[in-house]
Order: C-alpha cells, then structure tokens, then sequence
C-alpha cells in the first residue's frame, strides 16, 4: 500500500478569491485515517489556514459533512483507505452556499427547522400524573427518526433542493415524522401546515436519494411518503366528513 | 452579525444535473412520464368522443389510430406508463408502514413471525398485493372488452 495519498481540497477564500479553488495536499494514508484525519493533517502540518467544521470524530455531532469523491459523506466515517490509491476529492456539502473553504452556511436549514415543532408537543399537561410512559412498540414507532443527526447530507444528496432552496427537505420533514409517531406527542395538528404546504412534503418527488446518503440509516424519502398519505388521508376525512374537525 | 459576515460562494446546480446520477435520471424519466399519461387519457378520451358520435366517426378514429407516428408514440406511452405504475407500485411500501396487531403475531406460527421487520408487514408483500390488484383488474377489463364484443 502506498504511504500517502493526495487529498484534492476546494479551497474558497471570499476575501482574496472571486469563486472556489483546488489546492493539492499529500497526507499519510493510514488504515485507520478518516478523510477528516487526513484534514487534520493538512490543518496541523501543511495549512493551517483551511477551514473545515467538525467536533466528536465519531458520526454523532453531524458536523463535518462533505463532498467525498462526489458523494455526500460524513468525513470522519469515510476512510481513506477506500479511495487509495486516490487521489480523494473533497469539496464542501453541494447545494449550500460557501462560507470559507468547506464550511458552508446552513442558515436555511436552521431557520426551517424549529417550523416543525421538532420537540414533543402537549396541549394538556397534568404534572401529577408523572412521566409519560411508553411500550418498546411505541417507542419503535418513531425510534428510526430519531437517530437524524442534522448532518445535512440529505439535503445535500437532493436534487429538489438544489433546485428550488424553499422546500422544507428531507431531514427537516422526517423529523416532523419523529415525532407525531411518538405517542406522548399531542402537535400532529400544529405541523400539519408545514408540511402539507407545496414546499413541504408535496415538494418531494421520491429521488430517494436522501435515504441513501444518511448515514445513521433514517430513510427521510420514507417519511415523507408516509407523510404523503397521512396528509392525503387527512384532506379526504375533511372533504367527506367536513363537520369533523382535524 | 450578519453585516460582518463574508459573502458566501453560491454553488450553481449544473444544467445537466440529472445526468450525473442513474437515480437522478430515473427521476427526471418519472417526471416526463406523467406527459404521456396525459396522453393515453387524452386518446381515451378521443376513442370514447368517436364511439359517442357513431359509425363514421369511430371509423375514422381507427384509421388515425393505426397511423404509424400514432402507433410509435402509443409504443412510448405504454413503456412510459408501465415504468410509472411500476415505480409507483415500489413506493406503496414506503409510503404504508402496516403493523401486524400484536393478537396476530400472538397466534401466527413463529416462523412467519421472525420474518417480519419489528412487526410489520414486510414490503415486498405490500408491492405483491399492488400487482395482483393490478392483474385482477386488467383482468375483469380485458374479460368485459371480449365479452362485449362477442
């Protein structure tokens, strides 16, 4: 096995540099080197001038997607190992705007996010009545949701987004599903709105990329389907039985 | 905060996107499908106007019909609608998450029971079901169209 391995890095600086740049960096290749070690490396030994964001090292943070050889990926769950012997391309997360180098500005996405009320909801709360209980079943009917990490790479595997920056997107959507599935929830109804408006799951035309790309195995084009016929579900219960409120 | 900030590098989606992906093209085909549904209910709707006026007039729809640019475009539309229903069959299991009522798995044999995900309906049967109700209903249409015209 080779010893290195060249890292093909986007590089944009909005003070100096009218649109993003490649800069070439040679970094050891380890087998137990994530994209995000060889990263690292650069910062520590090669460049410390380049900008990237991450934090926990070990798929749980969501912060350090990235465009690795084309694909969105989380950088420290993508080995170097499997691109030698390289050369590995990393860019920052397609369809977000640039910020510096691979960091990108995820404003949109958390400005869309607290719209679906992503916490549970009650309308009626008796504290004397303790915690809210729940079976292993009802906890296995949102589990799957919950394991989103905010990593965006869905967002960034979606071609809907790309082109039309106003729809709600997968993450945002399937954790809307997260928790009307919950059983101690009571906002069903509060995110109805939201999601049933054309930017929201109507948006989505099932490219199925967004399941794809997850990297903690949550399938937003599920939820959003699943979404689909609760939403339709719910105009056909108001269009028959119009007396009969939400 | 926001008057400090940089301005960030907007990156352009390229016009040929959709060709960077098997997924993506597949997707792009679905969506241009729906321009030939409307087709094939635009020609039903023609048969049905000829059949309503008489003899004459469904004669001459037969005679349009069997043109050959009609036949090649009906040739596409059929392959455009069955790449629709058949994507459209492969969504039922996403879009229906059927559990199996906890009675049920009580008394079912546990062989069928561990082949179940958590419970549920497996997907492959909910794409089953579509078909057969598929087949079934060719059938009864197929079986009206014959026994009407005997």
């Amino acid at each position: 096995m080779a010893e290195t391995i060249t890292l093909l890095v986007t590089r944009y600086r909005p003070d100096t540099e009218a649109e993003p740049t490649i800069a070439e960096y040679e970094v050891p290749l380890r087998k137990d080197w994530a994209v995000l070690d060889g990263l690292n490396h650069v910062k520590d030994q090669l460049d410390g001038t380049l900008s990237y964001r991450w934090s926990c090292r070990m798929g749980i943070c969501g912060s350090c997607g990235m465009t690795v050889n084309g694909e969105p990926r989380l950088s420290c769950a993508t080995f170097l190992t499997e691109f030698a012997p390289g050369p590995v391309r990393v860019e920052p997360l397609a369809n977000f705007p640039i910020v510096r180098d691979l960091v990108v500005d995820i404003d949109d996405f958390l400005r869309k996010l607290p719209t679906v009320k992503p916490w549970i909801v009650r309308h009626v709360d008796w504290v004397e009545d303790g915690e809210y209980l729940q079976t292993p079943d009802e906890q296995s009917a949102y589990k799957q949701y919950s394991m989103c990490i905010n990593c965006m790479l869905c967002y960034s595997a979606c071609p809907v987004y790309g082109v039309d920056p106003d729809f709600l997107g997968p993450a945002a959507i399937a954790l809307a599903q997260r928790y009307n599935l919950d059983s101690r929830d009571q906002g069903a109804a509060d995110r109805l709105d939201v999601l049933i408006h054309p930017e929201g799951v109507w948006g989505c035309t099932f490219v199925g990329e967004c399941t794809r790309a997850c990297p903690k195995g949550v399938d937003p084009a599920g939820a959003i389907q699943r979404y689909k016929l609760t939403a339709a579900m719910q105009s056909v219960r108001a269009l028959v039985l119009p007396w009969s409120a939400r | 905060m926001t008057a400090t900030r940089p301005r960030a590098y907007r990156q352009a989606v390229p016009r040929l996107w959709w060709l960077r992906r098997r997924s993506y093209l597949l997707f792009m085909l679905r969506e241009l499908s729906c321009v030939f549904v409307a087709w094939a209910v635009l020609f039903l709707l023609l048969l049905l106007k000829a059949v309503g006026n008489g003899h004459v007039d469904y004669q001459r729809f037969l005679e349009w019909a069997a043109k050959p640019w009609v036949i090649a475009v009906n040739v596409v539309a059929l392959a455009f609608l069955v790449f629709h229903a058949v994507t459209w069959f492969n969504l039922a299991p996403k879009a229906m998450v059927i559990r199996v009522p906890k009675q049920m798995l009580a008394v079912a044999p546990k062989a069928i029971v561990r082949r179940l995900p958590e419970g549920r309906v497996p997907g492959w049967l909910i794409v089953a079901q579509n078909y057969i109700a598929w087949v079934c209903v060719s059938a009864i249409v197929a079986g009206l169209v014959m026994w009407s015209g005997s």
